[in-house]
């Protein structure tokens, strides 16, 4: 338990990367990039955990209670939703490549030439 | 004239250690499990799918992490967003085809 | 390169890199043993700085406002490439918008009428997703909430609008140039807090607006309230812009002179 999360983060990072390199879809491309990206979150709020502690929200609870790292996850919280915009700029792209080439396969858009 | 004096009641949220273990594992495995599952299924539409259990679980996993702000993000992001912009570009990508 | 060498060559790559990282990881303190300094000292100086008992939210719009600024342009850069990207090419022509019946259905493209249940269910849910998200947009410094996820929220309103209707519904309740009206004001917003304080002699975004007297009140913690609501207008109109651009594309655009 001392370190299964972050094994868990290598397995995602390799299972994503291995979905990126034998690819022949631009756009389940795409989808294994956003699972590379995810391995990242689950990194960030694994290093900042705290065992018995409780969520940083001094709504109800009193002041000092200990509580997890706040930092990393107001990292992890905007990462999430700038993930979704980039990968929409990915489709966008993919979207009109395939207007142009015809093709989705990226073993094959690399040898065509303009 | 600290303003902490005025907060509500103590409620106790923490649970016991052995527990919170079994419970994180239990994610983490379930989490590891539909990043596979998102990679293997290679027509799209069906991994779109896959994409959208996969952000289910990223969330409930954030929540065990005591994360609830990261949680809300990534359901909304994961469960929505994602999949629409995909079954848009795939339908559009599928109408030149034919 | 055939397919099956990269493979090899792939899987030769990330067996080393799995092998340095675990060997690294070794070395750190471990899950769960935290021990770092600044997540103790925020927790333990937040509430009484700010008044704001959401410490997340505090850390993003006022201790690292500077950062969410950042990245709260990423969002704008990326939609405007959205925009970009999918702009009309020169052989395409716009197909008439009225209603998506309107020549007829290209060969193999029958698209079946949407059933009931669902215009039912995205019609009765569209009022209850706005008021969650703007409530989650302007409830940042109480709750697990904030502007990046009620503005995603407040998205998915309008993309339920489409669900229920048609894509002419869509495009009258969330046109284009208003869209980009609102996601300009909600980015020129949040910089314009920041420079507002230039402009009375103190450090750029510092929080100027009065405290207020209660930790945790909708009123309190100053211009954290008010970063949170713009930043909601701005990640909200973003995904409009984007889903609206892919709604375009796929449904309007047809190849051919015009």
């Amino acid at each position: 338990m001392q370190y299964f999360p972050f094994v868990v983060v290598v397995w995602i990072l390799g299972v994503g990367l291995y979905g990126i390199v034998t690819s022949r879809h631009l756009v389940h491309l795409i989808m294994c990039l956003i699972v590379v990206q995810s391995s990242t979150y689950v990194l960030l709020l694994g290093v900042g955990y705290k065992t018995g502690a409780v969520a940083p929200y001094f709504f109800d609870i009193p002041n000092h209670t200990p509580a997890v790292d706040p930092v990393v996850q107001a990292l992890a919280l905007t990462d999430v939703v700038v993930e979704a915009a980039v990968s929409a700029l990915l489709l966008a792209i993919a979207v009109q490549a395939h207007k142009r080439f015809g093709t989705l396969d990226p073993q094959e858009l690399v040898e065509l030439r303009g | 004239m600290t303003p902490g004096h005025l907060l509500a009641v103590v409620t106790p949220y923490t649970v016991p250690t052995g527990l919170m273990d079994v419970l994180q594992v239990t994610v983490l495995v379930l989490v590891a499990a539909a990043a596979t599952m998102v990679v293997v299924i290679r027509v799209p539409v069906r991994q779109v799918i896959a994409l959208s259990v996969y952000g289910i679980a990223l969330a409930v996993l954030f929540l065990v992490f005591q994360a609830p702000d990261v949680t809300l993000s990534e359901l909304t992001v994961g469960a929505v967003v994602l999949p629409i912009m995909f079954l848009l570009a795939l339908a559009k990508v599928r109408g030149r085809e034919k | 390169m055939t397919p099956g060498q990269r493979r090899w060559i792939f899987l030769a790559a990330i067996a080393g890199l799995a092998a340095f990282y675990l060997w690294g990881l070794v070395g750190l303190p471990g899950f769960g043993n935290y021990p770092g300094p600044y997540g103790d000292v925020i927790n333990r100086i937040a509430v009484a700085q700010t008044n704001a008992t959401g410490v997340v939210s505090a850390v993003n719009f006022e201790y690292r406002g500077f950062d969410t600024v950042g990245e709260e342009f990423i969002l704008f850069v990326a939609a405007t490439g959205v925009a970009v990207v999918l702009r009309h090419l020169r052989n395409e022509r716009e197909r008439n918008a009225d209603g998506e019946t309107g020549d007829a259905p290209d060969e193999g493209q029958r698209v079946p009428e949407t059933s009931s249940a669902i215009r039912m269910v995205a019609l009765i849910m569209t009022g209850p997703t706005i008021v969650v998200g703007w409530w989650l947009a302007s409830h940042a410094q109480t709750d697990p909430s904030g502007g990046f996820q009620g503005g995603v929220v407040l998205a998915t309103a309008f993309i339920l609008i489409y669900l229920a209707g048609q894509f002419l519904a869509f495009q009258r309740v969330s046109p284009t140039d208003v869209t980009d009206a609102v996601e300009a004001i909600g980015a020129g917003g949040f910089a314009a807090v920041g420079v507002t304080a230039v402009a009375m002699g103190l450090p750029y975004l510092t929080n100027f607006l009065g405290l207020g007297i209660t930790p945790g009140a909708v009123s309190s913690s100053g211009t954290i309230a008010l970063i949170s609501f713009f930043v909601g207008l701005e990640v909200g109109a973003a995904f409009i812009l984007i889903v609206g651009e892919l709604l375009d594309q796929t449904l309007l655009l047809r190849e051919g002179s015009g």
